[in-house]
């Protein structure tokens, strides 16, 4: 049986005006749905002098208002304590579901073929593998929007390129080790990339700006070039 | 009511306090890289905290005012036409003409009401690598058209009458620039950072004893350091994790980068240090090439930092509430 709770392994300063409550230094996905649950009921508290809770991978740093006049350790600590002690909210009520097209076509996935020989499966199978699980936002981060999802086929967990693309386009999907990101912006990285969504990860005009959240259930719709060139944005 | 840009200077944008709460998202803060020097410029300019004013890099801009105008430049030494740490009534028809930094590397002109620009996600700060807030998302070029409040003409008059000792445009007193750089090397209080543990003994000795130069290849998002080459006892990744405004992260190079206001909020690069936060806008008074070291500090100490910083910043403040008279 999974376990329902789990206690900090260390409580360490981001400066000192931030706290990083970790529970976990490897990746464990029942550990970040925990911290998912936590990040919830503390955002949910409105302490007035939290400004940021942020849901990270292994644990949740909380980052205070400069007026702050107290021990962040401390402070962050209790808090926690007191949300676990109070109850979280179940797994299932936090965060939403996202549904994302992809155009798996040739000229959006300059890696399938690369991850095709790499895990012994055909390009097809690939493709399908991708398209048919379930994700879950386990950190957003490295840039707005840029969203870490966990939930990857094992048979497809393949290593980062050993040379990053200078540019990934905008709206790539790409996989590495056991994850999944769609690239919110045009910017360098190392991840296979093997398909591309027409959405707008993230825009800063929108309500709210960004596609993901912590925590959302996420699924891959493949779509045709077609319906990628005619989809509303 | 406008401000018409007509030399942009090396980097010039609209900053404010900057746009929080979307860390969760993955949004950086922002904002002004000298929060303490903003905010001084923003009181002698007779506006509240949250308004936005001109970040100057290095190079100042050359701006023409339509209309009279009240403003305020603080923060580095730079050349200029006009006196710093004051309030200066610009005549309508006159030119603002800033030139060089001579001492620290970012100044903040402030308006009377502020850059009017429309707010983005609750802040007016230009967010240069997602282009978006500020002035259409990007630093300022020549011929740019600022726009002001519409009342700023009436309120720069309505503000200077009220100032005491004023005379010739300006006041016969100043405020304190809380930010300058001391002689450098500039000395920064740092904590060990998580992963300090892991780098090997000589590396974590280098970290506090080495004289760090900027390099140039730094920016509003992180500050590149140029001094020794550090490196971990032990192999293999980390788990990424939650950063912050100066955290001290060190890439595989050895070289470490001080996460500045444009920062990412996660990184999987191992943290030697976190950087005081009181000390964090001295180091953004640092242009490339400036020399700095660090001092340990506890977490403790670091508080101390940051309240009497919060207490000279507050001691300035009630300083130019007096000279406007309250």
């Amino acid at each position: 049986m999974a376990r329902s709770t789990f206690r900090p392994t260390a409580v360490i300063p981001l400066g000192d005006l931030a706290a990083y409550v970790e529970f976990a230094r490897t990746l464990d996905l029942e550990i970040n749905a925990f911290v998912q649950r936590l990040a919830v009921a503390v955002r949910g508290r409105k302490e007035p002098g939290i400004r940021d809770v942020v849901p990270a991978l292994g644990g949740l740093a909380l980052h205070f208002e400069p007026h702050f006049d107290g021990d962040p350790l401390q402070a962050a600590s209790a808090l926690v304590d007191r949300c676990i002690k109070d109850g979280l909210p179940p797994n299932a009520k936090v965060g939403g579901t996202v549904e994302v097209p992809v155009c798996y076509e040739q000229s959006f996935a300059p890696d399938l073929d690369d991850v095709a020989r790499k895990t012994g499966l055909a390009a097809e199978e690939v493709v399908r593998r991708h398209a048919a699980g379930e994700y879950r936002v386990l950190m957003i981060g490295f840039a707005p929007g840029h969203a870490y999802m966990g939930g990857l086929d094992a048979k497809l967990a393949v290593p980062r390129r050993a040379t990053p693309r200078p540019v990934v386009v905008h709206g790539s999907v790409a996989i590495a080790n056991e994850q999944t990101v769609v690239y919110p912006y045009a910017i360098s990285g190392g991840w296979n990339v093997i398909g591309r969504t027409p959405l707008t990860v993230f825009d800063a005009m929108r309500s709210p700006p960004s596609l993901f959240g912590p925590g959302d259930r996420v699924h891959f719709r493949p779509i045709t070039p077609s319906e990628f060139a005619t989809f509303p944005k | 009511m406008s401000l018409q840009v007509l030399r942009p200077g090396i980097l010039m944008t609209v900053q404010d306090r900057g746009r929080h709460g979307h860390q969760h998202v993955g949004l950086c803060p922002g904002g002004a890289m000298d929060p303490v020097a903003l905010a001084l410029a923003n009181a002698l300019a007779g506006n509240t905290a949250d308004e936005a004013a001109l970040e100057i890099t290095v190079l100042g801009p050359e701006l023409a005012c339509p209309r009279d105008m009240l403003v305020a430049l603080c923060g580095a030494e730079f050349e200029a036409n006009i006196p710093r740490n004051r309030p200066v009534l610009i005549e309508a028809g006159k030119r603002i003409a800033i030139g060089r930094a001579t001492r620290g590397a970012r100044a903040y002109l402030a308006v009377a009401g502020g850059i009017a620009v429309e707010p983005v996600l609750g802040s007016r700060s230009t967010y240069l690598p997602g282009r978006f807030g500020g002035f259409q998302g990007r630093a300022l070029r020549r011929g740019d058209i600022l726009p002001l409040q519409e009342e700023a003409e009436m309120l720069s008059r309505e503000r200077f009458a009220s100032l005491k000792q004023a005379r010739n445009g300006t006041v016969r007193w100043s405020a304190p620039p809380l930010t300058l750089p001391d002689r450098e090397p500039v000395l920064l209080h740092a904590i060990e950072g998580q992963h300090y543990a892991g780098f090997d003994s000589l590396s974590q000795r280098a970290f506090f004893d080495a004289v760090w130069r900027v390099a140039p290849e730094s920016n509003r998002m992180g500050f590149r350091l140029l001094g020794a080459a550090l490196a971990r006892a032990e192999s293999g990744e980390i788990l990424s994790g939650p950063t912050c405004l100066g955290s001290v992260q060190v890439p595989a190079n050895g070289a470490p980068i001080a996460l500045m206001a444009d920062h990412q909020t996660t990184g999987g690069y191992p943290r030697i240090a976190e950087i005081a936060s009181a000390d964090v806008p001295r180091l953004a008074q640092l242009a490339p090439g400036g020399r700095l070291h660090f001092a340990r500090c506890s977490l403790d100490m670091a508080a101390e930092l940051r309240k009497d910083t919060n207490a000279r910043l507050e001691a300035a403040l009630r300083g130019i509430a007096w000279g406007y008279g309250h």
